[in-house]
Formats: structure tokens, C-alpha cells, sequence
């Protein structure tokens, strides 16, 4: 007990935050500041597995979160009949040409030894297989954006529940993270970081330019949800009855009838969507929680052990006989995997996909912050570095607006320069984050919570 | 005649755009190169650091404006350029003794040194966003074009036009001085050779008297002055937008390591290689096919390799291919 006073605490007062924000601002914001809490959460204990326990350092988090969330699109929107009628062919046609390619290349990598004519064919293979893929595919594609592409002009999803999306979106992940790593593992670490930065974005343009696959820019709104409707709960008759048993003090104050009625009618539309919010929370909190008891559990396995010892030095735990190669591959996929999951939450959270909004500040450096600042290597401190960070990259521009108030209080309100500096307010965020994460790394390099290694 | 036409055609629209462009990206990417191969880190803060330099290039050039300064037909900021160097320069030697010194002394790995400045990157493109706003900028005046694409068809009674914008000539030839005046002062003046001295192997420059300070104040400057001009550059050329300079980072990034990172020369390279193969592999080569081949054999499609679309990837894939096959770049810089 007394070990663990300080996660304790650390932990206390970020609940404390955000029930105050509950308290002063409203219900909803907290609630929406604490499911996103717990999916950056989820996106640092991907991060974490990757950096705090191997030493991997992977700026691709960005690419993985958009695999996650085109996931949750292919699982949950349902089939567009037409679609598939009108280029499904090709595109079926393209995929096998893609995997005859992929054998045929496995082929040659295994029956030839190592040359420059195999080089060469294989780039020729490659490359004609590409533009052999693009001429069959194109009419295709073409064929299924022309399908009412204001609505849908792509192939649609599998029509499945949407919670699916959370394992599907892992294994996107993983298979992406799987071949990322056999191609840049070998690199030095910050060339890996480069280079899985470089790769996140291309996924992202792909994502963004397939209108066939995704719809591209064009958005999926109205995803289905694991979580009832507001609309829905409005008009159910428990609910009405929960709000009104809830608010009955609130309520009995109010003398006319009607006007208690109107009251009522309030804080049932406010208690929907506090209601539907708090499902998630739910949700979220099992998937946090399972994936913190079994990342603890990995930490102090003799797998954890032995990650570590990678970690710390490579050459004496080949020395001893454990495969550096494969572990740092097995890790890279688990974390990527992770991340996918927190993707496809989020995208369910929302109930929209929206390619145009993965950006790398906010999917990859942020969640950088949030370990950095946490404390790599331990999972609390992982999970703990999600939540201030997201409480304040929220919080920064109301904190900010204050402070700047308060400093120029006396100047007038038409000076050019304090109107300029509150226009400017959503931007002193970037300020708050870059402060945070220097000031952590040179007072307190191992993060707020630092790494304990128990032997238990 | 339709082979000239042809000729002005791949001029037009792949030959002098590809040159501005790789020379925008060849500066910038001078730049990570030298930070990489004298402070040894991979510095995320560069495109950033680029539009820091850029804004306060813009900042100067509204100033002189406002006085009613001007060049005549060449743009103000040109004048404005200088000023902008030396806030760029105060505000990297602020960064570094404030930030990088401190990991410089502890003689931090690579990975500590890349996590901070990331940090950097991100105050910076507060104190931008800050200062001039996240908006799209223009501070181009003066004359727009050298030649117009309607005068070349007159003059020369072609059906294509060649359209000459006085900044891609600008920027190429600025390029072409700079690059050249870097080059001499590296090789053949003492501080520079003796910054690649410390490149090489710092422990034998200490040994042989080297002092670091200078190295580093110096390696500063000349990434100020290439990072101002580079960034001002592509902000007359195209225009000023952070989240832009923030993106240019990417095949910045590239251009330096398909070059041999820690070697100038191939960055300076690096950056029309893929200026070149990002242009040449998205163009739309339909009207040049139209021109070289007889009207039987003439093209439907487009003729394109790959949709505009994915510009980026293109640079993208290039360096992930050169980061497999050839960890050290083209031109054999440090093995990775």
C-alpha cells in the first residue's frame, strides 16, 4: 500500500479534475474528456509496450489509429448491394493479382540466391504488377464511385456489429505493424522513428485517396453504435422515470405543473446524452482494465524480463541466447495491435470516420507526450501520462484564457495586442505541450510515474 | 515542330517546377543534414524552425512595406530575408542553450536528443501560430512573371506555352549561390574543415584543438541562414502556411537520407531526386503522347503512374526503399 501511495495520489487528483470539471463546467464535457482519456490510455499502453518496454520507438501511432478506424467502418456499415455489383469484380480480380504477386515474389526470394538479377526481376515485378493492378482496377473503381456518391459511391462494410471492430482493428494493425517491421526494424532508432513517420503517412494517403475502400475525404458518418440513441432514450419510459427519480428534489420545488414538466423535459435531453456517454465510459474502463491486468502480467513474466534485458542491452541478450530480431518484431506488432484497438473505439465513439482529420501532432506526437510525460516502462505511468495530457491539451485553452485575463487586466479591452493574444488562445495548447514535455524530460527524465522493476 | 512543342511541354510542367522545388527541398534538407551529422540528432523541429524563419521574413517584409520600401519589380522580402536570418539564428542559439546544451553535455543518446526536439517543434509552432496565425499568407510583390505562357506562343508561334514565374527563378538561382558559398566555406576555409573534422570523429577534433562552442554557434548560423531563406523561398514560390512547413518536413527528411545523411553534397542532391521522381511519377503524361506519337497511336487515358494524390508517398516510398537496400544513402553518407 504505502509503494504504491504515490500512483495513489497521482491518480486521485486527476479524478479529482475532472469531477471538477463536471462540477464547474458541465457533465458531458467531463464525460467526453474521460472516454477520450481512456482511449489515448489505451494508445499510450500501445506506445508504452513498444517504447518503455523494448525500446522501439514507433512515430507510425497516427497510421495505425486510421487502420483501426477504417476497421470499424468495414466492419459496421452495411454492404452497398450495388456497389459490389458494379466493380466488385475488378476489385476482387485486383486483390488475387496482389497475392499471386506476393507469392510470386516469395517464390523467387526463396529458390534464387542472392543477386542482382533477382533484384532487378523483382523490382520489374513489382512495378509491372502495380501498373498491371491500376489498368484492371480502374474501371472498377471507377464503376463503384459513380454509385450515388453523395451517399455512398464505395463498397460498404460487413454489417456487423461495430464492437467487432476493436479485435478487427488489432489485427489490421498487427498485419500492418508486421510488415513495417520486417522492413524497418533493422534500422537505427531514430531512423526507425523517420521512417514509421514516413510510412504512417502513407497509409494515410491511401486511406484518404481509395474512395473505393473508404470514401476518402468524403467522410462515413452514422456509424452504428455499441451505445443506445439519444433520440431513442428520450422517448423510453424507464429512462424518463430514472431522470425524474434522480432530479426529484430538483423537480418538487417546481409548483406548476408544466412548467415541472419542461423542466423535466430538460434534463431528460441532458441526461440522454450523459446516459450514452457514460456506456462508453463503460466500455472503455473493461477494455482499459483487461488490457492493464494483461499488460501487467506480460511485464512481470519472464517475457517482461527478458524484454527488458533487450532493452538494456541488446548484444548481451543475443549473447544469451534470446532472438533480439523476433522479440522486437513480436513487440512491434502487440503494441501496433493496441493502438488499432484504441483507433477503431474511437472511431466508435464518434460514430463518423474522417480521413482528413489523422494528422501527425495530434495521433503520433501527442501520444509521444502522453508516455514521455507518464512515465515509459510503466504502465500506470502510461496510462496516467494519457490523462493529464488529453485533461490539458482540453483544459488549455480555458486555463490559458484565464491567465491571460488575469495578466492584462488592466489593459482595455480594445488593445490589438489582448485581442490578439485571445484570438489566439486554441494554439497555446502546442505551447503548454512543448513546455511539459521539455520541462519533464530535463527535471524528471523518467516521467511523472518512473519505472519500478519489483521482482516479485 | 511538335517535338519542340513536346520539349516546352515537360519544361513547363515538370522541368522548372521539379528544379524549384528540389531546390527548396535541397536547402532544407542541407540543413538536417548538417544538424545530423555536427549535434548528431535527427531534428523534428526542422520544418518549424522553417516557418519560424519565414515568419519573421514576412514580419519585416509588412514592415518595410509600411515604410514604402520596395525593390521595384523584384518582391520586398528579398530585403526583408537578412532580418530574417539573424532573428532565425537568435532564436536556434536560444533553443540550444536553453534545450540542446544541456543534453549535449550529458552526451545523451540520439532517441533523447529527437523526444526533445519534439518538444522543440511544438513550442515553436505555438509561438508561430501565435504570432502570424494559422492561416494561408501571400507576401509576394513585385513582377509575377519573367516570361508569360501567352507572350512565349507569340513570340515563338508554338501552341505551348512556357510560363517563367519570377520566383522559380529566384529560387534557383539563390539556391545556386548559397549552395556554392556553403560549399567553399566547408571545404576549403578552416572552420569549415574542421567542422567536418568534428563530424567525423569528434574525440580527435577535441584532440587537435577543435573548439566545440564554435562548432556549434556556427553550425547554428548556417542552419539559420539556410532554414530562413529555404522556408522564404517556398513561401514566395507557393505560400506561407505553417501546417505546410510542418508536412515539407517529410520529404525534407527524405531528400537528406536518400543523400547519405551527414553528407551535404547528397542532400543537396537528395532533394531534385525527389523533387523529380515525386513530379515525374504523377504527371499526367497524356498531351506529351499526343505531340510525340502519330494520331493512330494516341493515348485514352491519362497516361499517369500514379495520382497527384499521392505526391508524398511517392518521395515516401522512395526512402523506405533506399533505407532497405542502401542504409547509407545514394551518395554514402553515415551507415544507419
Amino acid at each position: 500500500m504505502r509503494k504504491n501511495l504515490n500512483v495513489i495520489a497521482a491518480y486521485s487528483i486527476m479524478m479529482v479534475l475532472i469531477l471538477m470539471v463536471g462540477i464547474f463546467q458541465s457533465w458531458n464535457i467531463a464525460l467526453s474528456i474521460f472516454n477520450l482519456c481512456l482511449i489515448s490510455a489505451v494508445m499510450t499502453m500501445g506506445a508504452n509496450i513498444q517504447w518503455g518496454y523494448a525500446g522501439l520507438i514507433n512515430f507510425g501511432i497516427m497510421g495505425y489509429t486510421a487502420l483501426g478506424g477504417l476497421a470499424a467502418v468495414l466492419i459496421s456499415v452495411d454492404p452497398v448491394q450495388e456497389a459490389w455489383r458494379a466493380g466488385g469484380f475488378d476489385i476482387v480480380m485486383s486483390l488475387w493479382l496482389i497475392v499471386v504477386m506476393v507469392l510470386v515474389i516469395r517464390f523467387i526470394l526463396k529458390r534464387f540466391e542472392k543477386s542482382k538479377i533477382r533484384t532487378y526481376s523483382i523490382a520489374a515485378i513489382i512495378i509491372s504488377g502495380i501498373l498491371l493492378i491500376r489498368f484492371s482496377a480502374e474501371p472498377g473503381i471507377e464503376a463503384i464511385e459513380a454509385v450515388d456518391p453523395a451517399k455512398t459511391g464505395f463498397l460498404g462494410g460487413f454489417g456487423l456489429p461495430i464492437i467487432f471492430s476493436w479485435i478487427v482493428g488489432a489485427l489490421f494493425a498487427g498485419g500492418l505493424a508486421f510488415i513495417v517491421g520486417k522492413v524497418a526494424l533493422g534500422l537505427r532508432a531514430d531512423y526507425l522513428a523517420i521512417a514509421t513517420l514516413l510510412i504512417s503517412e502513407i497509409v494515410i494517403a491511401i486511406i484518404k485517396h481509395e474512395d473505393w475502400l473508404t470514401r476518402g475525404v468524403k467522410n462515413v458518418i452514422g456509424l452504428k453504435r455499441p451505445a443506445p440513441y439519444e433520440v431513442d432514450l428520450q422517448t423510453t419510459d424507464w429512462f424518463i422515470k430514472l431522470v425524474e427519480k434522480f432530479n426529484a428534489g430538483k423537480l418538487s420545488v417546481i409548483e406548476n405543473l408544466a412548467d415541472r414538466q419542461a423542466a423535466l423535459n430538460q434534463l431528460v435531453i441532458e441526461g440522454s446524452s450523459v446516459f450514452v456517454k457514460l456506456c462508453y465510459s463503460g466500455l472503455f474502463l473493461v477494455v482499459v482494465i483487461i488490457l492493464l491486468i494483461l499488460t501487467q502480467k506480460a511485464l512481470y513474466s519472464p517475457w517482461g524480463r527478458m524484454m527488458r534485458a533487450i532493452r538494456d542491452n541488446e548484444e548481451a541478450a543475443n549473447a544469451m541466447g534470446k532472438n533480439v530480431v523476433k522479440q522486437h518484431l513480436l513487440i512491434f506488432i502487440l503494441g501496433s495491435a493496441i493502438v488499432g484497438i484504441a483507433g477503431a473505439m474511437l472511431v466508435t465513439q464518434d460514430g463518423l470516420f474522417t480521413p482528413g482529420s489523422y494528422r501527425p501532432m495530434r495521433y503520433t506526437f501527442l501520444i509521444w507526450v502522453m508516455v514521455i510525460v507518464g512515465g515509459s516502462g510503466n504502465n500506470f505511468g502510461a496510462i496516467l501520462g494519457g490523462f493529464v495530457v488529453w485533461f490539458l491539451w482540453i483544459e488549455a485553452a480555458p486555463i490559458s484564457l484565464f491567465l491571460i485575463n488575469f495578466f492584462t487586466a488592466g489593459i482595455p479591452e480594445t488593445n490589438a495586442l489582448k485581442a490578439h493574444l485571445i484570438e489566439s488562445v486554441p494554439y497555446f495548447r502546442f505551447l503548454l505541450m512543448g513546455l511539459g514535455l521539455l520541462f519533464i524530460m530535463r527535471y524528471r527524465p523518467k516521467g511523472i510515474l518512473p519505472e519500478k522493476i519489483e521482482i516479485k | 515542330m511538335d517535338f519542340v512543342n513536346a520539349i516546352i511541354l515537360l519544361l513547363n510542367y515538370i522541368f522548372i517546377p521539379a528544379l524549384t522545388y528540389g531546390s527548396q527541398l535541397a536547402l532544407g534538407a542541407i540543413f538536417v543534414t548538417l544538424i545530423y551529422g555536427i549535434l548528431r540528432f535527427a531534428n523534428f523541429a526542422t520544418g518549424d524552425m522553417m516557418s519560424f524563419g519565414t515568419m519573421a521574413t514576412i514580419l519585416f517584409t509588412w514592415y518595410f512595406q509600411s515604410l514604402g520600401v520596395s525593390l521595384g519589380v523584384l518582391p520586398t522580402a528579398l530585403l526583408a530575408i537578412p532580418f530574417g536570418i539573424i532573428f532565425m539564428i537568435f532564436y536556434m542559439l536560444l533553443i540550444d542553450k536553453f534545450v540542446f546544451k544541456y543534453y549535449r553535455n550529458q552526451k545523451s543518446p540520439p532517441v533523447q536528443f529527437a523526444m526533445v526536439s519534439i518538444g522543440v517543434m511544438f513550442v515553436t509552432q505555438a509561438v508561430v501560430r501565435i504570432i502570424i496565425g494559422p492561416g494561408d499568407r501571400r507576401f509576394f510583390d513585385g513582377e509575377k512573371f519573367i516570361i508569360k505562357a501567352r507572350e512565349f506562343k507569340e513570340m515563338t508561334g508554338l501552341n505551348e506555352g512556357l510560363a517563367l514565374k519570377s520566383t522559380q527563378v529566384i529560387t534557383i538561382f539563390v539556391t545556386i549561390v548559397l549552395v556554392s558559398l556553403l560549399f567553399w566555406f566547408l571545404n576549403r576555409t578552416k572552420t569549415g574543415k574542421s567542422m567536418k573534422a568534428y563530424s567525423d570523429n569528434e574525440d580527435l577534433a577535441l584532440l587537435s584543438g577543435i573548439d566545440p562552442k564554435k562548432i556549434v554557434l556556427v553550425t547554428w548560423v548556417i542552419a539559420g541562414i539556410l532554414a530562413t531563406i529555404g522556408g522564404a523561398l517556398y513561401g514566395l514560390d507557393k505560400s506561407f502556411k505553417p501546417f505546410t512547413y510542418f508536412n515539407n518536413m517529410l520529404p525534407i527528411f527524405a531528400a537528406a537520407i536518400v543523400g547519405g545523411i551527414g553528407n551535404p553534397f547528397g542532400a543537396f542532391l537528395g532533394g531534385y531526386v525527389i523533387a523529380f521522381s515525386e513530379i515525374l511519377l504523377t504527371y499526367a503524361y497524356k498531351k506529351f503522347f499526343m505531340y510525340i506519337l502519330p494520331e493512330s497511336m494516341e493515348p485514352n487515358s491519362l497516361v499517369q503512374l500514379l495520382s497527384t494524390d499521392y505526391k508524398f508517398a511517392v518521395s515516401f516510398s522512395i526512402l523506405v526503399i533506399v533505407l532497405i537496400y542502401r542504409p547509407s544513402g545514394i551518395f554514402k553518407g553515415k551507415v544507419l
